[in-house]
């Protein structure tokens, strides 16, 4: 009798590996590429004004003297609202969706958050211009500016013009462009928690809401966290939406209503009409440091995702 | 599998069907947004006179200077004219195509278009946010017959760079030596932190912030003030009468420049002498390369320029621009003549 061998292809194999694996490296090359040809661009703005770059708190381009420090603080600032705002918000969604709502409203429900998911940024700038921040201007900050402002520690932060545009406003319409990618993540993952969980709790007696908030959520955490980070990373390099309503001031404020600049959005509006070299270099250079911000946070919120499981 | 042939069939006449304006050549130009309407205008004009196409992309001056230094398109234009030195470094020449006005606009409570009086350094002092409300004495000393509010002053600018700013922070300079000190000239500036400002992005952006947010005043070009109806001022002339923006103005401004002793026709016509000169007015320029190496396709470049100046005035009127006065024209056709060689060191005109 002889051995039985097994069919072997190591050819289709080989080739499918190193497919697969030219693939994987291809985009660290393209990343490194990236990193490097930007490090080049923005050099001459980096090693005129040092690591203190990104501590420097002004922008004037007529005497060539720039730092990163606000455009930092707008980015920040108006990605923190946005989470803030969104990340509750999609969890309710999701959470509807997925446990709550009968199949005659979470489909169309469903399909809506997806189709919100497909709006050009461009659509949510002009949006936000044009229809939402005079809506918010009369609707909201008029009333913020009689019976917000007096209220301790966070009184000022309602306290300026009430114009409809700055960093609230560009905070709202963050929100609103992570809300479908976060709650659908979050919708898919519910979905993935087996039925006899479910099934098991109910059954000792569990409401509905502590199903939910005792069984459903810890099981999900992890992606939940996950899907907060993707949206987190869309609303820190977002560019279009926040340029149009956020104002374009080059200045750190306390208050939300004023308004400011993200580093994504002063590249985009500077970026076309700059002709001095070091003010060109400096918008590449900015492009660096959202690289880096955007590693830190992500990084940042992984460690936090890694010591809670 | 049928239809998929004449899938294929439609996809190949559509790829092979530009080539068929091969003969005549395709000639690219980019930069300042603008000019970009009027541009458009004399390119789709000229190519159904002559059935040449120019391609004009409104990428920004910055971009417009980046690209033509890159010799990546045929012309560049901007909006901020480079210094002769500039010129001289790159081998480019420059010179202006057609102008435009830039109006104050405002949002106050009871006045209409074309009845507030502002002059150059009030103007200069609402913007650094040391007029803080509109019944401040400076206008009102402007204004003995209007009815003032005590309404907080908005200030709008653009928040993206842009021509406009340039110019708008240029005359500025020139009517308030404090605004030419702290602040300066620049497409995009340090906008000062006294006044309460609000950035616009793009005209349309100014003009919808003034047109909703009462108390505010704006800066536009001309044109897009006039077709979005919004409340224009008069602004006093270099000579200190006041005036309305209109076309008479604006010429005034640009046949009263001196072109002639401008290196590098580097002019900039904000608060130009004479007492109808509106006081802020703005060409915008052409770059080209001084050696051409396709002599036919500079001559193509340079009727297109010619045919622009002689037949396209009425055009650049139509849509609210001023046409260069012909004793400028017949300047840079000089310069076309003296300047403009092919590798060869020929002549191109």
């Amino acid at each position: 009798m002889s051995t039985l061998t097994l069919p072997r292809r190591p050819d289709g194999d080989t080739l499918f590996f190193r497919l697969s694996f030219t693939s994987a490296v291809l985009i660290l090359l393209l990343l490194t590429g990236i990193v490097l040809s930007l490090i080049d661009g923005g050099w001459m703005a980096l090693s005129e004004f040092g690591p203190g770059f990104v501590f420097r708190n002004i922008w004037d381009p007529v005497n060539g003297e720039f730092g990163a420090a606000s455009a930092i603080y707008g980015t920040l600032v108006s990605s923190l609202i946005a989470m803030v705002i969104a990340v509750p918000l999609s969890l309710g969604i999701a959470i509807f969706l997925a446990e709550l709502a009968p199949s005659w409203i979470s489909q169309p429900v469903g399909m809506a958050i997806e189709l919100l998911a497909a709006v050009p940024s461009i659509i949510y700038g002009m949006w936000g211009l044009f229809i939402f921040a005079p809506w918010f201007s009369d609707s909201f900050q008029l009333w913020a500016a009689d019976n917000l402002v007096d209220l301790p520690l966070i009184g000022h932060w309602f306290d300026g013009p009430p114009i409809g545009i700055g960093l609230l406003t560009a905070g709202i319409i963050l929100a609103i462009m992570i809300l479908p990618i976060v709650s659908s993540l979050v919708r898919d993952a519910l979905k993935t928690v087996p039925d006899v969980l479910r099934e098991a709790a109910y059954g000792v007696g569990a409401t509905p809401f502590e199903v939910v908030t005792k069984v459903l959520l810890p099981a999900i955490k992890n992606a939940a966290v996950g899907a907060s980070i993707l949206g987190l990373g869309r609303a820190l390099g977002e560019t279009m939406a926040v340029a149009f309503v956020i104002g374009g001031a080059n200045r750190i404020e306390t208050s939300l209503f004023m308004p400011a600049s993200s580093i994504s959005s002063t590249i985009a509006q500077q970026f076309n009409e700059a002709t001095d070299p070091l003010h060109i270099s400096t918008l590449i250079a900015l492009g660096v440091v959202l690289f880096m911000l955007t590693f830190v946070v992500m990084g940042f919120a992984r460690v936090l995702l890694k010591k809670k499981r | 599998m049928k239809l998929f042939r004449s899938v294929m069939v439609a996809a190949l006449v559509a790829s092979v069907a530009p080539t068929a304006f091969a003969g005549k050549p395709i000639i690219n130009g980019a930069g300042a947004s603008f000019p970009h309407p009027i541009y458009a205008k004399w390119a789709e004009d000229y190519r159904e006179e002559t059935g040449t196409r120019i391609n004009y992309q409104a990428i920004g001056s910055g971009g417009g200077i980046r690209q033509i230094t890159a010799r990546t398109v045929d012309f560049g234009a901007t909006d901020a004219p480079l210094d002769a030195e500039r010129l001289t470094k790159e081998g480019m020449i420059q010179f202006p195509m057609v102008m435009g006005a830039i109006v104050p606009v405002i949002n106050v409570p009871g006045i209409e278009a074309g009845q507030l009086r502002l002059d150059g350094e009030t103007l200069a002092n609402i913007y650094l946010g040391k007029i803080k409300r509109w019944n401040d004495e400076a206008i009102a000393k402007l204004n003995p017959g209007l009815k003032l509010p005590r309404q907080a002053i908005y200030v709008v600018h653009r928040s993206d760079g842009s021509g406009t700013t340039f110019n708008f922070t240029d005359y500025l300079s020139r009517v308030s030596p404090v605004w030419r000190s702290t602040i300066g000239v620049n497409t995009d500036i340090s906008w000062p932190a006294a006044a309460t400002t609000i950035g616009g992005n793009g005209n349309a952006g100014v003009a919808n912030f003034v047109s909703r947010t009462r108390g505010s005043i704006g800066y536009v070009e001309f044109a897009f003030a006039k077709q979005n109806n919004l409340t224009y001022t008069q602004l006093s002339s270099a000579d200190g009468k006041f005036l309305q923006p209109t076309m008479e103005t604006f010429q005034a401004a640009a046949a009263n420049a001196d072109w002639a002793n401008a290196p590098g026709f580097k002019l900039l016509l904000n608060n130009q002498p004479g007492a109808d000169s509106w006081p802020m007015t703005a060409a915008t320029f052409i770059l080209m390369h001084k050696d051409q190496a396709n002599a036919d396709k500079a001559r193509t470049i340079l009727n297109f320029f010619e045919w622009s100046y002689e037949k396209g005035n009425d055009q650049a009127i139509a849509l609210d621009y001023i046409p260069m006065p012909d004793s400028v024209v017949s300047m840079v056709s000089e310069l076309w003549k003296s300047k403009l060689t092919t590798v060869n060191g020929e002549a191109v005109r």
